[in-house]
Formats: C-alpha cells, structure tokens, sequence
C-alpha cells in the first residue's frame, strides 16, 4: 500500500469506506449500493475538483508518484513486440535508461526512456532513474540505429535528473549529454518526446531533443529540482514550495512559454489512478503526432526541428 | 624592505592588508604583490595558479590590440517568468549589470589573433556566475552563425556555473541551441575550439563546451557536469584531490590538452593554421 499524497488523504479515507461497505457484501442490502455508488459519485468530484486546482508543487509530488506509470508501463500498455537492446558498447549497461525497438500504430519504432523502479530493490538496479554517462551513449546507439534503418524514435522522460556521482563525473556526464543534444538535432529519422514524470534538467534534456514534445498534464520539467533551486536561492531547501511555483516548471506553463508543443490528458486524479487509460490518451496523442510528422521530408523535418531549437528564448534588442 | 616585512606580519596577525596593492593567491595560500600578478597575466608567480579573470581581460590577452569590434551588444536580458526568490531576478540582473557594466554574461566580438580573423565569444563569471539564460545562448548561436557566414573558426572561453536558474527552462534549452548551431558550424567544417576556465559546468559543460573539435583546459580548472558539494551531498562522502581538474579531465580523455595562459594565444594560432591547412578536398 503506498502512502497517500497529503493533499488526496480525503480521498483515500472515503476510498477506505467504500471498501469497507463492499467487503460486507454488494447486493445484499440496496442501501449499500446506493451509499457505495454515491461515495463513488463523491470521489470523483472531489478529484475533479482537487486536480483542476493543483498548486506546482502538488504537481511535483503527483510527478513523482510511485505508482505513476513508467517508461515500461507505457511500453507494455502502448506497443508490442518490444525487444530491449542493452548496454553502451563501451562501459556498461545503465539501467536506468531502457532502449530497443518495438511496433506500434503498425510500425516499428525505437524506444529510449528513463526507468524508475519499484520499490527498494528495483530502484536500487535503476538507480532511481538517474542516468551515468553510459545510459546516454546507450540511448544514443539505439537512436542512431533508428536512424540507420529509417525508423522513427519515441522517447519517455522521467528522471530527477543525471547521477552526481564520482564515476558519472570521471566518465563524462557532461560529454555525454552534450553528445546526445549535438547528435539529436541531426538525427534523420521523426522524434516524438513524451515527458511522463519529472523532467530533471540536462539529464532528462539529454534525450528530449525532437520534434514533437509532449507532457502529461501532471508531469514536471525544470532546469534544477524545486528542492535543488530552493537550498541555492533561498539557502534552504524546505522553500522547495516557493521554488516549485517560480520555476514555472508546469505543462501548462511550458505550453505557454513554447518551450513544449501539447499537454496530455490524464486519468481523472493522475496516471497513477489508472495505468490503462492514460496510456491510451498518451498513445491517441504520439500516434496523431508521428502521423503527420512521417508525412513530412527529412529536409523538412531537420529543418523545422532546427528552427524550433534556435528560436527559443527571450531577451531584448534596443 | 621594510614595508614588505611589516605588510607580511600584519597578514600574519590577520589585520588587513592594503588590497589595491596585495592580494591572496587562492592556490598556494601566500600573499602576492598585485602588480606582479597582473603582469603575469594574473597568474600566481609563485605557484603558477590561474586568477579567474573577466571577459575584457580575456579578449584584450588573446586577440591583436586594435582588431576587436564587438557584436550583439545590444541584447539584454529580459525577466520572461517573473522570477523571485529573495530577491528579484529584475534587480539581480540590474545589480549585475552595474558591477560589471556589461548587459549580461558574456561577450562577443570579431577580431584577429596574429592577423587570422576569429569569431570570439567569452563569458563574464562576474555576471550572476557566468550563467547561460536567453541572451547568452543567444550571442553564442549568432557567433556561430557569424563563423559559418564568414568561415571564421570559432573560439569560446567558457567560465560558468551552468544554467541560469531564474529563465528556468528557457535557459536548459540554450544548451539544445548552442548545441544545434554548433553542429550545423561542423557541417560547414569551420573550425570550433572551446577554451574551458574555472569553472566550466552544469548546462555549460553539458552542452556545447566538451564537444567541440579543440577542447582546451586552462590548467587547474573546475570542469564537470555535478558541482562538488552536490556530489558529496548525494555520495556522503568527501571527494579526492583533484577531482574535476583539468588534469583529472585530461588523464581521462575529455580534454586535447591543458595550456598554461601565457601560451594560450599561440596555441590557439598554431591549432587554426594546422586544421586549416588541409590540402586534400574531398567532395564540396
């Protein structure tokens, strides 16, 4: 049982209750249903209402729900026939970047996201999604072999950021994710990004270069964690709230900003209350993207991810 | 030679020293007479440490005397988020402006170095800690943009913390378009070479700063994606000597060479004379 986020306890109670009224036995008594069936009505109200109202650093927390949907839950619940191609061919294999092929809409497609694990075991394999150097190059090998047999990439992102560790420093993250951007740019085949959690800055930017960028409407994306932000700006890393908001890290801010193309849907009360059908939505939202993106030449394609990129920025001219 | 005595056992009994003519070197510790420190390219002459220095000293020690023009000097920064934490970005970004009287955090100029026409971009750690937002990412595309036009090789002197908070994401995407304009100058096949000072990381040595096609470290420079005390947060541990140098960097391969600053003008002529002087042309 996963604790439930501060904000939805409510929720959680009157789910308790209506547990509760069902193990006593639907149909038995009508009373029951009816109460049951009006709990149900009071839920999802309730959600509605909580979720159309998230504070930023609400949002945070629902990104980094762990019963929110990963990389592979995507893949399971979206494509078939995926086969996991591992390891960087130069050091290791990172774990907390899956890459490999696999078909979807019809098509064969490259996959590369970030995978978070559940629980203790599993995190510690995936490092809790936080990439070393080899995870880029790993990502990169299998786009590049994308790129050699003319098929198209999607990436899922969800990290809270690249490892800052000894051995990620002595074997190149910067180099690393720096190769990523210069190679993604360039790379002659559609890419279609789903930003499906948190967004953590260079390491989640690392394999975000495309064409087309998606984001859940519950998914983050900053240059620095909110906690990370708030201990430099504000010397304490409890403003994490404050810092949530200033950083503008929101779908709907960053649709807005246009540093992202579209928000996706999610499940009433998060992905994380229903795996299936915020995979369906995100799965109605890339197929439509990649459709109109393989209608276009690769001159034209390169082109428009170029000036995307170059474009974005704000500053003043006098 | 008695005011020299007296000024060394004055530090000694930790009073103040007269810091218009005596400063502190932060490599070996000693007190070092200012003038000679700058004549020396505000290299230590005692133990040979690198002062960090700014934009317009840079340019003045690698470009001819008279051969700079600056470019996009008119672009300044812009508040786009309304960013505030204790204090506003809008007073930050005016605070800085007024101590270094540049518009923000790095400067661009045309110029030559022993007569071979440059494009020459150099950051300013002065300004909100050299920090990449809008306006640099911005000077450095055009700078690159510049390069290609007139096949000018393109040199960066990179000194920053990495990303600026403040334009939170529009600043991680300057790392995706310098990086993209960067690839479409390798394409020309105009030369980029990127000179790494301390410090160099974050979204700086995350993007187009460890894949240039000439990777120079300037010797004992901060260099790398994690700052240390993130680092040794996250690992609970204390980090070797060392770790993140330039000479760390170099003896694991993501740097062609360290050179010491009084060589770094020459180094930078001879590298664009030898990439240049390809005398077989394949396909145009």
């Amino acid at each position: 049982m996963v604790k439930p986020l501060e904000f939805e306890r409510e929720i959680y109670e009157i789910e308790k209750r209506i547990e509760e009224l069902k193990s006593i036995g639907t149909g038995v008594q009508l009373d029951i249903d009816e109460e049951i069936r009006k709990l149900e009505r009071k839920v999802k109200r309730k959600l509605i209402k909580l979720y159309r109202e998230l504070t930023p650093w609400q949002r945070v927390q629902v990104a980094r729900h762990p019963n929110r949907p990963y990389t592979l839950d995507y893949v399971k619940l979206m494509m078939n026939n995926f086969v996991e191609f591992r390891g960087d061919r130069r050091f290791a294999d990172d774990r907390s970047i899956v890459a490999g092929f696999a078909e979807f809409d019809g098509m064969s497609v490259a996959v590369v996201g970030h995978q978070k694990g559940r629980g203790t075991k599993e995190n510690i394999e995936r490092n809790f999604g936080m990439p070393h150097p080899e995870g880029y190059r790993k990502a990169l090998r299998v786009m590049k072999l994308a790129e050699k047999f003319g098929i198209p990439i999607l990436t899922f992102v969800d990290t809270p950021g690249a490892y800052p560790g000894i051995g990620a420093e002595e074997r190149g993250q910067a180099e690393a994710i720096g190769e990523n951007l210069y190679e993604m740019i360039n790379l002659k085949v559609p890419i279609v990004v789903s930003v499906i959690g948190e967004g953590g800055s260079g390491g989640a930017l690392a394999i975000s270069v495309g064409d087309r960028i998606l984001m859940q409407e519950n998914a983050i994306y900053a240059v620095i964690s909110p906690e990370g932000c708030a201990s430099i700006l504000w010397r304490d890393s409890a403003k994490a709230p404050l810092a949530a908001e200033a950083l503008k890290l929101t779908a709907q801010d960053l649709l807005k900003l246009g540093v992202i193309d579209e928000v996706v849907k999610e499940p009433i009360g998060g992905a994380h209350r229903n795996h299936q059908l915020a995979a369906n939505i995100l799965k109605r939202a890339v197929r439509r993207n990649l459709r109109e993106l393989l209608n276009k030449s690769i001159d034209q394609l390169l082109e428009e991810r170029f000036e995307k990129y170059r474009n974005i920025g704000v500053f003043s001219q006098e | 030679m008695n005011w020299f005595k007296e000024t060394l056992s004055r530090v000694k009994r930790g009073k103040k020293v007269d810091q218009s003519l005596w400063v502190m070197c932060s490599g070996c510790k000693e007190i070092v007479y200012k003038k000679e420190v700058e004549r020396n390219l505000k290299v230590c002459p005692k133990c040979g440490y690198h002062f960090r220095i700014g934009a317009w000293e840079r340019i003045n020690m690698l470009l001819d005397e008279g051969s700079v023009v600056e470019r996009d000097g008119n672009l300044a920064p812009m508040d786009p988020l309304k960013f505030k934490d204790t204090k506003r970005y809008k007073d930050r970004i005016e605070d800085a402006q007024k101590k270094t009287g540049m518009k923000d955090a790095v400067v661009s100029v045309e110029g030559t170095i022993h007569g071979v026409s440059v494009q020459f971009v150099a950051f300013e750690f002065g300004f909100l800690g050299g920090s990449m937002g809008s306006v640099v990412g911005e000077k450095i595309a055009r700078a690159a943009e510049r390069s290609m036009e007139k096949r000018e090789p393109l040199i960066i002197v990179s000194c920053s913390g990495g990303a600026r908070m403040q334009e939170s994401m529009l600043s991680l995407m300057q790392m995706a378009k310098t990086c993209a304009v960067v690839r479409r100058l390798s394409e020309a096949k105009v030369p980029f070479i990127s000179i790494l000072s301390d410090p160099t990381t974050g979204g700086v040595s995350a993007s187009y700063a460890l894949i240039a096609d000439v990777v120079i470290a300037e010797p004992g420079a901060l260099i790398g994606f994690a700052g240390p005390r993130v680092i040794e947060q996250t690992i609970g541990q204390k980090l070797p000597e060392g770790f993140q140098r330039a000479e760390y960097l170099l003896e694991h391969g993501f740097v062609d060479m360290i050179v010491e600053r009084k060589h770094m003008k020459d180094i930078i002529y001879r590298i664009i004379k030898l990439l240049t002087g390809g005398s077989y042309v394949h396909s145009s």
